[in-house]
């Protein structure tokens, strides 16, 4: 068992590297063709990354929208801006220092996030057993009282104890709260872009 | 040789050829150098999932293998449609 384990860990290590390789060479390549190709065989690399972590479902949507959609849109806008990238040596210091000034603080903001895998951490500590307890113990409990089951007792948790599988479980009890930062993300994104390309054409002067 | 390990060495000599084909994508002269390249890129990891899946224990891995079989063709068709019309619609 121990040497499966290995194997995975080798072809982990070298699809990372190959995904380290894609990735700089995105930024170095000059044509934007190429680039786009480069980026195409990235999602392809980072698909089986996915599915080597057993992800099978982030796999599937990382090829169908990283190494799919995502090329042909970016294919799409190379028709609109054509292949090769504009030289752009001027420096904007004030965009680098904010970007830098991001980073940092991100990666402070990493420091008081637990080690991987500890057991004390707040969400092995807290939520988890929460979960565990609401989905397993729950199972015998889970049948309607008119059958002999204390169902009924759980009257803030009706979908509780439904599900045999943990994972299943807390995906459907708790969909909601997906859905609603999804909901944010996808709106977040939007405002973005239209604040950047949704500009009027008087307005876009001097933009690139 | 165990078919554990013939798959061992079908994955080992899978990925020596991903590294080839990554690096004819990198240096590419050609547009089409590149286009092939991402082509057999896409077959390759068809393949490598395969492996995968049936070297972990799990031939149902084998749905992903398929639906990057297809996406690989669109990607294909709509490189070559840009290439040859210049637009993709």
């Amino acid at each position: 068992m121990v040497k499966a384990v290995s194997e995975f860990l080798l072809l982990d290590v070298i699809l990372l590297f190959l995904l380290v390789v894609t990735s700089v060479s995105v930024f170095l390549l000059r044509n934007l063709f190429a680039a786009t190709m480069v980026l195409s065989l990235y999602s392809l690399l980072m698909s089986v990354v996915w599915l080597n972590l057993d992800a099978a479902d982030v796999a599937l949507t990382e090829a169908a929208v990283g190494a799919g959609i995502a090329t042909v849109l970016l294919i799409g806008a190379l028709v609109v801006v054509g292949a090769e990238e504009r030289r752009h040596p001027r420096l904007h210091r004030p965009a680098l220092v904010l970007v830098g000034l991001t980073t940092a603080a991100l990666v402070y903001g990493t420091f008081d996030m637990p080690r991987f895998g500890d057991p004390l951490a707040p969400a092995q500590t807290h939520v988890a057993p929460e979960y565990i307890s609401q989905t397993v113990e729950k199972l015998h409990a889970s049948e309607p009282a008119a059958r002999g089951g204390d169902y009924g007792q759980h009257g803030d948790d009706y979908f509780h104890g439904h599900v045999p599988n943990l994972v299943t479980s807390v995906i459907v009890n708790y969909r909601a709260y997906d859905t609603l930062f999804e909901v944010a993300v996808i709106f977040t994104a939007g405002v973005s872009l239209i604040l950047l390309v949704g500009r009027r054409k008087s307005e876009r002067r001097g933009a690139a | 040789m165990s078919a554990h390990g013939a798959l061992l060495v079908a994955g080992g000599t899978v990925l020596l050829a991903i590294a080839l084909v990554l690096v004819r994508a990198l240096l590419g002269p050609t547009v089409y150098d590149r286009i092939l390249a991402v082509n057999a890129l896409g077959t390759k990891t068809v393949i490598l999932v395969a492996i995968l899946s049936f070297t972990s224990g799990r031939p149902e891995f084998l749905d992903v293998a398929l639906l990057y079989t297809l996406i690989n063709f669109v990607v294909t068709i709509a490189i070559l449609k840009y290439k040859e019309i210049g637009r993709l619609g």
